[in-house]
């Protein structure tokens, strides 16, 4: 949720300026300095947002370990699925050094006051998903961290530059997987453009609203939070997919989609906005499903949490005492 | 057409019927048909790892806090680690051309040889830790007795999965302290989970024709001193953990000879559904 | 760090992970993470921060214990280092021809 600037206390305007300066020297900001209040929450928001869309993210491919149909697929899956955990564990940790609890950022997801990335309340349901969402949603996942390494707060852009080197291979596994149901039997081929039919237009809205319609761009890349836009990301993404998928021998599902010589960009047809902010607004096929999982998952394991507190205390009086 | 003629057809014994009467009722008493002993021996080895690491990898993303879901997978890349190796060399010792995932894949039940104690649910939390315990100090001494095993192959699966499993059993142990000596519920649940779970237990400590044969080729382990010193090992740990080690009352069995409990089918249904949709595709 | 003990949900501490890629290297920071015990902590900082072999040895300590410079210290107590030339090598001259090393 963006809180509404009259909330936050007035900065001083010439805090504002020496920030600004720092910025503009391309500077890193470090958790102790001084930042205005709207760059600690709008930082707080974007960081919260991006560790639970990993930690939700790990459920539609965590769907398909238990029938992964080999044991080497099964393994990458859930190395993949596991770096998912650790990657909003790394991203919670830096949003804690904004002055939060990530017991309280947790709440919020759990709540369903915080977003996480639209992409996850869409099902998987096929094996040829877990290929998919490796080449689309981590590759359009990873044009976006790419220039998140960049990002002027510096807790957030060293745990970018961790995660989008562990995030190398999610990519390439999936379309090593899409490569083999390509070349495999006309069922896996048919399981493969499905899935595609299926991702493409999902993946296009993880870039967010168009600039037009963007509230939260102009301040961010002032900031140099973002250093690209919305749209010129999916552009980039766009261009880069669209020869691995001629490479697939698979179809996009676009008639629009065509090459301008002009631009060197694949221009592509008009984003359904309407579906997104459905899923935004929590009307997607499994936000219901997936915010369970979480909230299931969270309330299973609050005794296991207690008893590891309770010792930890025993074993301190215990050390005491002796 | 006669309702009896017809039911008859219907089910294919037609045929055989007029022999049936020549064919004797009675059988001999007999076990399983097990195959040659160092296949049916990796087979069991494979298969538990394959079994627990499958049933560790359903925690993932439901963990009870991000650090264990990580641990837990972790231990599930060991383990179906482990046992594509040991599953790769059943298949190349048996010779008849089945790999890895031929032999995950492609055997039903009763053809798994993993012990009763690794196909149980994975329950709640504490039902993972206790049997993955019990498991750890096990697997643990079992590979340090085969080290030195004369078998190559075997000797050197051994030689990295005990590395893996040392960590498995100090981070196993570890949970079960905290969860035995921390709140009064979660030492009311995991005395619950290793009152359920004792009764597999004793499985792993049996020896029978097929461990006698494999240690006339000197794959030799001592089941009762292996025994012995899980006792020991696990009696520590409990007593750390301030919970009551269960009565080695009647103990089930079955696993190592195929006759498993119902939730091992359920789990290769799922396991396997992809894989057998499409026999012959390559993933 | 120790909670009141009727909490229905545990706050873990937070603990700052050192890894020694290789022998005889400097410990670096690698990131942070939740614990309840310094055990537990090692185990976790095992499991999380070590997954492709980053590492040959682990410090954790609790980030509670760490003294940190805040940024108003960075004149005072960094510039001063910056102009004393007389402690780099370069600031002195060697006869041509000569290797002083």
């Amino acid at each position: 949720m963006t809180p509404p600037i009259r909330q936050l206390p007035a900065d001083d305007p010439a805090q504002v300026a020496a920030f600004e300066a720092r910025i503009a020297a391309g500077e890193s900001i470090e958790p102790k300095d001084w930042m205005p209040a709207r760059y600690r929450s709008q930082l707080t928001r974007m960081m919260s947002q991006h560790a639970h869309s990993e930690i939700v993210g790990m459920l539609p491919e965590g769907n398909w370990i238990t029938r992964a149909p080999s044991l080497r697929r099964k393994q990458s899956l859930i190395a993949k699925v596991q770096d998912e955990a650790g990657h909003g564990l790394y991203i919670y940790c830096g949003t804690e050094t904004l002055g939060v609890d990530r017991f309280d950022l947790f709440n919020q997801l759990l709540d369903g006051t915080a977003k996480y990335s639209s992409i996850f309340n869409y099902p998987t349901l096929s094996w040829a998903d877990m290929g998919v969402i490796g080449w689309l949603v981590d590759g359009a996942a990873i044009v976006n961290q790419t220039v998140l390494a960049k990002t002027s707060y510096g807790p957030y852009a060293r745990a970018m530059v961790r995660i989008c080197k562990e995030e190398n291979f999610h990519k390439r596994q999936g379309y090593e997987i899409c490569t083999v149901l390509a070349n495999g039997t006309p069922a896996q081929r048919a399981m493969l453009q499905d899935a595609v039919d299926r991702f493409w237009w999902p993946s296009l809205m993880m870039f967010g609203p168009s600039d037009t319609n963007s509230p939260n761009s102009g301040e961010l890349l002032r900031w140099k939070v973002k250093r690209k836009t919305n749209d010129e990301l999916r552009q980039r993404f766009v261009n880069l997919t669209v020869p691995q998928a001629q490479a697939l021998g698979i179809t996009v599902p676009d008639p629009d989609l065509r090459f301008d010589p002009e631009t060197k960009n694949w221009v592509f047809g008009e984003i359904d906005w309407s579906e997104f902010q459905q899923v935004i607004a929590g009307h997607g096929p499994c936000n219901r499903e997936r915010l369970e999982a979480r909230r299931t998952a969270h309330a299973d394991g609050a005794w296991v949490r207690a008893a590891a507190t309770a010792h930890a205390e025993k074993r301190a009086r215990r050390t005491e005492a002796a | 057409m006669g309702a009896q003629g017809h039911d008859a057809e219907d089910v294919g014994i037609a045929a055989g019927a007029a022999q049936a009467g020549d064919r004797p009722v009675a059988g001999p008493s007999r076990g399983p048909r097990l195959g040659p002993p160092l296949v049916e021996y990796l087979l069991r080895l494979g298969d538990d790892r394959l079994i627990l690491g499958h049933r560790l990898s359903e925690w993932c993303g439901h963990g009870p806090i991000l650090e264990e879901d990580i641990a837990l997978a972790n231990f599930a890349l060991d383990l179906i680690g482990q046992a594509a190796s040991l599953l790769r060399l059943a298949g190349a010792v048996e010779g008849a051309g089945r790999d890895e995932d031929a032999l995950a894949y492609f055997r039903d039940g009763v053809q798994f040889r993993n012990s009763l104690l690794v196909e149980q649910p994975r329950g709640d939390f504490g039902d993972t830790i206790v049997r993955q315990f019990l498991f750890d100090a096990y697997s643990v001494l079992l590979w340090e007795a085969l080290l030195g095993a004369p078998h190559e192959g075997l000797a050197a699966i051994a030689a990295k999965a005990i590395k893996e499993d040392r960590y498995h059993l100090r981070h196993s142990s570890e949970w079960v302290v905290r969860l035995g000596d921390g709140t009064a519920e979660s030492q009311a649940r995991v005395q619950g989970s290793l009152d359920r779970l004792w009764r597999y237990t004793g499985e792993l400590f049996e020896a029978d024709a097929i461990d006698q044969a494999v240690a006339a080729q000197g794959i030799a382990v001592d089941h009762r001193a292996l025994k012995a010193r899980w006792d020991q090992l696990v009696d520590e740990v409990l007593a750390r953990a301030t919970l009551v080690r269960p009565a080695d009352g009647p103990m089930q069995r079955g696993g190592r000879t195929g006759r498993h409990t119902e939730h091992l089918g359920h789990l290769l249904a799922t396991m396997q559904s992809v894989a057998r949709a499409h026999p012959g595709a390559r993933w | 760090m120790a909670e009141s003990p009727g909490m229905p949900d545990s706050h873990w501490p937070l603990w700052e992970v050192f890894t020694q890629g290789t022998d005889g290297e400097p410990f670096e920071h690698a990131g942070s993470l939740h614990a309840a015990d310094a055990e537990h902590a090692l185990q976790n900082a095992r499991d999380v921060y070590t997954r492709r072999g980053e590492a040959v040895h682990l410090w954790v300590v609790p980030s509670a214990a760490i003294t940190a410079s805040a940024p108003s210290d960075a004149g005072p107590f960094f510039d001063p280092g910056n102009d004393k030339a007389y402690r780099h090598p370069q600031f002195y001259k060697a006869p041509r021809g000569v290797r002083v090393f």
